[in-house]
């Protein structure tokens, strides 16, 4: 199995045109065999673009093609707009990889989904997307670093460490059931314990990877989750041990974060809760590849 | 984007936080012409963007034209935490019965944006925190909803503002809540936010960061950009729209994603190595990136070997081969590259660079190597 996609999901890509990135990026989503099953562009409802139908709203996309997933990767100044209209058309699942909208906009479309369409699952912004090796793979990441078949699902909150991570277990012969990137906003719609639970829900997934960076505290939120609430073991890597001190914003960032946000933190909390804490991605990895031996 | 004090202020007049009369001076002579303008006694404070500028001698209350001229001339030059004063705010001097603590940011916890306020503001509203965080009264704002004259009403209430303060406290709370999200901060701060003997509330002090993803729809914010850049570095990577910091290190950094960014800076402290900088080069990693890239860490002198690390996603490998040729063409560098390639049409981006690998360009098949090869090339463990 897998968590949130599979071979049933069918893709609706948001903002389509012959020059748009979401054409490009659906046609590698479609090529790795994700059914992509409509596009959306309100001057173009109507016609065809590489064989994929395009109609002028969310709404009309999923009624005449039963999409149940949505991909955007429109400008940022647009994607707010794109991730309600897919919610309000009532898409379960909506994967948002636009890098750089406003924090302000960000935090008002969660809300919104939140408040008025709690049926959506918002995947990102700014984030990668997600890959269900063999199945579905909605965003950016190749789809052959992955490996199909399990038994390890990886989430992670940096790009290219999704991709680093996948590509270090594939290269070992460990393959995965889903591997889901969250993004690095602000304001994520699916959060690390979303995934830890779907994926402790999940039988096939038997072992989980788990990739955190400096900043916020949704690693030391995930590491009371993992203690109380997931019983397969997590092999983790928190990026940043050496990263530069951020910029300190102001009295109301040290008020709120006191000693959270640094990587030491985080990796103190998640080898509390029971974790396996690598220092580089590698040793994530091995640490992992040890884990699926130990399996069984 | 962190604004000065002065440009915080003049932020929030926008939104009709009321503010003291003043005005900006880079000299002596403007200073006292805002003096003269504002009324005295006046406070000139120094421009800086660090904290703990009363402390350094950065703030003085001047009763005449004599003493404006005497601390302006003092503060103007001033070092404050290797941050020169180059500007003053003048500002008529406010009596002040009662300081307060105002400010909204986002809780990324909780998804929604945070207010927090409290009537023991001032220079030590940190230790409050820690040692009465019941004194700091909060409130969660959801953003579809945004913040009522209600909602405000009784959070000052519960943050136990002194009587004559709540009501012009709540209106002035509404303001910077509007200025906070229709002007696109991450953070709107107030400290202190004063009551005047006279029972006025209006903001003595100001700090703004922006949004800067939000800049396309502010024209308004080209007059902040600016000048406050220390780095020479960081300067000349900001004129080519590089996201870098520099730090002390002999081993350069390039990377795609800041998480990768991090974690090769990890990865060579953990071979032995310093890094000598932070550079994420995004999605776009196309020639010009890439020559802009290694330019700037090419003009760091303590860079003794420079490690590309490229994981491809949207960024094709065989893009970025492209871009690191081409960049060699144009720049002469002066430190051996190591480059790390993998990811999206890798094997394409391998087979270009075959033909040019030398002493001075190299290529390993993992992170781990690359770092201890651009370790080893700096000069080994430092």
């Amino acid at each position: 199995m897998s968590i949130f996609v599979d071979e049933n999901t069918k893709v609706v890509v948001q903002g389509i045109s012959p020059t748009s990135q979401g054409l490009y990026h659906g046609l590698r989503n479609r090529a790795y065999g994700t059914q992509v099953v409509a596009g959306t562009n309100p001057k173009r409802g109507g016609e065809e673009i590489e064989g994929i139908p395009v109609y002028a709203t969310v709404a009309e996309a999923v009624q005449a093609t039963g999409a149940n997933a949505s991909f955007i990767s429109v400008p940022p100044k647009f994607a707010a707009d794109a991730i309600v209209e897919a919610a309000a058309a009532g898409v379960p699942f909506v994967v948002c990889i636009t890098e750089g909208i406003p924090a302000q906009d960000e935090a008002l479309a969660y809300n919104r989904l939140v408040r008025d369409f709690p049926g959506t699952r918002l995947l990102g912004p700014n984030c990668p997307g997600i890959i269900s090796p063999g199945k579905c793979n909605i965003g950016i990441t190749s789809g052959d670093i992955a490996m199909p078949g399990g038994p390890v699902g990886i989430v992670s909150r940096s790009g290219t460490l999704t991709y680093q991570a996948l590509h270090e277990l594939s290269q070992q012969g460990v393959g995965q059931t889903t591997c889901v990137g969250i993004g690095g906003d602000p304001v994520p719609g699916t959060s690390f314990i979303d995934c830890l639970a779907a994926f402790e829900a999940d039988p096939d997934t038997r072992a989980i990877m788990m990739i955190g960076e400096i900043g916020g505290s949704a690693e030391e939120e995930a590491a009371e989750f993992i203690a109380s609430s997931v019983t397969k073991p997590v092999v983790s890597y928190v990026a940043g041990v050496t990263a530069p001190a951020g910029r300190k914003m102001g009295h109301a960032g040290a008020i709120i974060s006191g000693s959270k946000g640094t990587a030491q933190a985080k990796m103190d909390a998640l080898a509390e809760a029971g974790v396996t804490v690598a220092h580089n991605p590698t040793e994530a990895g091995e640490a992992m590849v040890d884990v699926v031996r130990n399996l069984g | 984007m962190d604004l000065f004090e002065y440009q915080g202020k003049q932020y929030f007049a926008r939104f009709g936080i009321p503010i003291s009369k003043g005005g900006v001076a880079d000299t002596v002579d403007e200073a006292v012409a805002q003096a003269e303008a504002a009324g005295y006694p006046v406070v000139v404070k120094a421009q800086v963007k660090v904290g703990g500028r009363g402390k350094a001698g950065g703030v003085k209350v001047a009763n005449d034209v004599d003493e404006v001229r005497l601390h302006a001339g003092n503060i103007l030059g001033l070092d404050i935490k290797s941050h020169v004063v180059k500007r003053l705010w003048v500002e008529h001097a406010s009596d002040i019965a009662k300081e307060y603590y105002a400010s909204f940011t986002l809780d990324r916890s909780a998804k929604k944006h945070l207010g927090m306020l409290s009537a023991e503001g001032g220079v030590e509203i940190e230790e409050v925190a820690v040692t009465n965080p019941d004194a700091i009264a909060i409130i969660h704002v959801d953003p579809v909803d945004g913040l009522s004259l209600e909602a405000a009403t009784e959070w000052v209430a519960r943050a136990q503002l002194d009587e004559e303060a709540r009501e012009q406290a709540a209106e002035l709370l509404v303001k910077l809540y509007t200025c906070y999200t229709e002007g696109d901060c991450d953070l709107a701060e107030i400290n202190p936010l004063i009551l005047t003997p006279e029972g006025r509330v209006h903001a003595l002090d100001a700090k703004v960061t922006l949004d800067d993803n939000a800049a396309y729809r502010h024209p308004e914010w080209e007059e902040f950009a600016g000048s406050d850049v220390e780095d020479e570095r960081e300067t000349r990577a900001k004129e080519r729209g590089l996201n870098y910091i520099g730090l002390s290190g002999s081993v350069g950094i390039i990377a795609n994603g800041a998480g990768l960014a991090m974690s090769t800076l990890d990865v060579v402290n953990q071979c032995g190595g310093t890094a000598a900088n932070f550079l994420d080069i995004g999605g776009g990693a196309n020639a010009d990136v890439m020559a802009a890239a290694l330019e700037v860490i090419n003009s760091d002198p303590a860079v003794k070997s420079i490690f590309v690390n490229i994981f491809g996603g949207i960024t094709r490998v065989d893009e970025v081969a492209k871009g690191v040729l081409e960049a060699l063409d144009r720049v002469e560098i002066s430190s051996p590259i190591v480059l790390r390639l993998d990811g999206t049409n890798a094997e394409a981006g391998r087979e270009i660079l075959a033909a040019h690998l030398s002493d001075r360009l190299v290529a390993e098949p993992t992170m781990l190597d690359a770092a201890r090869r651009a370790v080893a090339l700096a000069g080994g463990k430092s």
